[in-house]
């Protein structure tokens, strides 16, 4: 069965919930089960931010999960509070060019990604958030990459449709990126 | 049919209640149902209808409360402090027999509280949100598809009886987004009602919508024909699932988001053996009293598994008049109850510790 | 046989429940007048206040709706909304609509509501019995102003039509009173301008009656009449505080 339980945290402003809703459209164009849940709140401006994206093949129970499989990360302090929570076998996904200190746990698959470095390097400092999603998708299959690209284009608001394609690129060189 | 879609649980409420026909909804801004604004006053300019931001929630509630005397169907949306201050609109709304929808999308109290899902409205929705003696038909939906289906089900309901409608949902169910496919357009009768203010066109008896009955019989009376009305709603417009009761020992009992972990907990535990199902409440008013009262012949006890201090327990206790021990599993303050939680329940459930 | 006074059609047969003296019964009357001369009885639905005008939904032959106490506002409101063709009124006193309801009062005015409200200033809480009311006169002696209102721990009365005129939404604004004839027949033409102006589209409209009590305020009905001379006149001046028409500003 498949079935991935995905958080995305980081700081507010850094993209995760739209990287979050990109997931769970193309989710929707597959026609899986799907559950999509923001934090709320003030916090939201500058604080912590995070989103729980539940792709399944069953019905979905809660949409909030305790033990993610996917975990991506943008900032410290979201590294300190989901490591130990995710799955053993489970995934992590690290911003390393904003989180220097490398995880402790061996029962877990950890991708070091300097995506805001790399997103930087491409002219386009604000998708670091899609180049860790290219990563996940190529290393977790959770969708399938014509469902991403179907899941962005539907996620971008129409008065950014011209950035669609920018999208595309960082997710790309996210897919290229990862090594283990 | 229409196609699926994914929204927002405050998005496919506002959208829905539009489907059903509502034109008029009045507003203030709140987290976490402020999505529900936003959306309504974006379409409503378009479609010909009134989206007004009002001065406060009281004054929404009394927009609302004229919209419905006119007999056409009305809404506001609000989060738990705000729906306090929509008690006295909603105690006049009962009062005089109007039809309307309040939807209360939940966050922790008591006073500012905070603003995380919460369960913690549940005694002030189930007793008559307000002063007096008057119900209102409580709708508690677990999913956004049933953000939307509740939302037209309230205004059905709020009709057909004369009486205000709550869909109380939590945070959760307000921000979270799922795919939903949204109903047909309801078509509504729009015959003018025998009772609503229209202008008299001088070719009838004024019509009086009121409250007010200074003759203490009269009230009684007014009074007593309303708990007939609402005697017949709770013998025929209880609404609740049954999930994995067919063998359960353990009877779980919990509606809204409370209810999607519960799930969780209830496939964990049958893995380890335990058999555990689950009631689900969907009208909290009427509460679903039948199926709970069978269950306890059934079941050796029941865990209440709710975001407040066990509200909804006493419901359960008096349901199966106290036959079986009700155990509670409760997280308060905008904590949501884990898997793990209610596991550690249907555990000390099974073991029968008190 | 010639006939030269009736009931106005828009009053009911009902018997106004008023105390002796009492100058709701002439405001109640100049109402139902305005809405016959119109011809709009039909298509009024008005707003009865909580206060000594709660039962005015017995007294109008329209189409009525009971408000909250101070609500009166926000129901027009939402009335309104729903069918703009219909003329819309609120009747409320003092307490009513400057005290528990101000917030309304001053939103739906600053919306420039299409709505027309007759408010009535006596100075009083008259169904309660008696206690100070926002615009109670400094030294006015009530039932919770035992000693006279103190300004300094009970504040000061409100200026209603003063209040609102600061706003751009309201249309008209106009506080008349019914003391003696030649203010009877000079309020009659600002509820009669107040109702044409929701007519023609013009806004948010609303009328300031100075009004009697004597029973609350312990005088004989004509000690009444002449205290609103004495006394209130000098406090709420007589006159035309908005006038989108640019007619009778003075």
């Amino acid at each position: 069965m498949a079935d991935h339980q995905i958080i995305i945290a980081g700081f507010g402003g850094q993209g995760l919930l739209f990287s979050g809703k990109v997931l769970a459209y193309a989710g929707l164009a597959e026609d899986r089960q799907l559950s999509w849940l923001p934090s709320y709140g003030p916090e939201m401006r500058g604080g912590t931010a995070n989103c729980t994206v539940i792709l399944s093949d069953e019905p979905i129970g809660s949409p909030i999960v305790d033990h993610p499989n996917v975990v991506m990360v943008m900032n410290n302090p979201s590294l300190d509070k989901y490591e130990n929570m995710v799955a053993p076998g489970g995934k992590l996904f690290i911003d390393s060019a904003l989180i220097s200190r490398k995880v402790e746990r061996d029962d877990i698959d950890v991708y070091y990604i300097p995506a805001t470095q790399l997103a930087k390097d491409m002219g386009a400092p604000t998708l670091a958030n899609m180049i860790l999603l290219g990563a996940i998708v190529k290393e977790t299959g959770c969708v399938s990459p014509e469902h991403l690209e179907e899941g962005l284009r539907h996620a971008v608001p129409a008065r950014h449709a011209d950035l669609i394609d920018l999208n595309l690129q960082a997710i790309e060189i996210g897919k290229n990126y990862t090594k283990a | 049919m229409q196609e699926k879609v994914l929204m927002k649980g405050n998005e496919a409420l506002a959208e829905a209640a539009i489907l059903a026909g509502c034109r008029h909804y009045f507003g203030y801004p709140i987290t976490p149902q402020t999505e529900v604004a936003a959306y309504m006053s974006k379409k409503m300019p378009k479609i010909g209808g009134v989206f007004l931001q009002a001065e406060s929630e009281i004054a929404a509630i009394n927009m609302v409360y004229g919209v419905a005397a006119t007999g056409k169907r009305a809404m506001t949306s609000s989060s738990s402090p705000g729906i306090a201050l929509k008690c006295e609109g909603i105690s006049y709304l009962a009062g005089s027999d109007l039809p309307a929808l309040i939807v209360n999308v939940q966050r922790g109290g008591p006073g500012l509280g905070g603003i995380q899902p919460s369960q913690s409205d549940y005694f002030l929705a189930t007793r008559g949100p307000g002063h007096g003696d008057f119900h209102v038909i409580v709708l508690a939906p677990a999913s956004v598809q049933e953000m939307a289906d509740m939302t037209i089900k309230g205004f059905e309901l709020a009709d057909k009886y004369r009486m205000p409608c709550m869909l109380l949902a939590d945070g959760t169910m307000g921000q979270m987004m799922e795919p939903v496919v949204l109903p047909d357009p309801v078509e509504i009768d729009n015959t003018p009602k025998d009772w609503a203010v229209t202008g008299t066109e001088c070719k009838r008896e004024h019509h009086i919508v009121n409250s007010l009955y200074l003759s203490p019989k009269k009230l009684e009376d007014i009074n007593l024909e309303r708990y007939e009305r609402y005697k017949k709603i709770e013998e025929e417009e209880c609404l609740w699932e049954e999930f994995m009761m067919e063998d359960a020992e353990i009877c779980i009992v919990s509606c809204g988001i409370t209810a999607r972990v519960s799930r969780n907990a209830i496939l964990e535990a049958r893995k380890q053996g335990i058999k555990v199902g689950m009631i689900r409440p969907i009208t909290l008013w009427p509460f679903p009293k039948k199926p709970l009262l069978a269950a306890a012949d059934k079941v050796k006890s029941f865990i209440s598994v709710e975001l407040n201090m066990g509200q909804m327990k006493e419901d359960i206790e008096l349901a199966i008049r106290c036959k079986k021990p009700v155990y509670g599993c409760t997280r308060v303050g905008g904590m949501i109850t884990t898997v793990d939680d209610i596991l550690a329940s249907i555990k000390e459930a099974e073991k029968g510790e008190e | 046989m010639a006939v030269v006074f009736e009931k106005p059609k828009s009053l009911t047969d009902n018997v106004l429940h008023y105390c002796p003296g009492c100058t709701h019964g002439i405001v109640h009357r100049l109402v139902a007048e305005v809405i016959d001369e119109l011809g709009i009885e039909g298509r009024t639905i008005g707003i009865a206040p909580v206060g000594c005008s709660v039962m005015a939904y017995d007294y109008f032959t329209v189409d009525m709706v009971e408000a909250a106490h101070g609500r009166a506002p926000a129901v027009a409101t939402g009335v309104k909304r729903s069918d703009p063709s219909k003329i819309v009124f609120t009747y409320q006193g003092d307490g009513d609509l400057a005290s528990i309801g101000m917030c309304e009062t001053v939103h739906s005015a600053a919306r420039g509501e299409n709505i027309t409200i007759i408010f009535i200033n006596n100075a009083i809480y008259g169904m309660t019995g008696g206690q100070m009311a926002p615009t109670s006169l400094p030294g006015q002696v009530t039932q919770t102003s035992p000693y006279g209102r103190n300004t300094e721990t009970q504040g000061f009365p409100i200026r209603v039509c003063e209040l609102l005129s600061e706003l751009d939404g309201p249309a008209y604004l106009e506080r008349v009173t019914v003391n003696n004839v030649k203010n009877v027949r000079n309020a009659k033409k600002a509820i009669k301008k107040a109702f044409q102006n929701q007519i023609d589209g013009k806004g948010f409209s609303l009328v300031e009656v100075l009004s009697s009590c004597p029973t609350n305020w312990g005088m004989t009905p004509q000690k009444a009449l002449e205290w609103i001379d004495e006394k209130m006149i000098p406090y709420y001046p007589l006159g035309v505080y908005r006038d989108k028409d640019g007619e009778n500003n003075g």
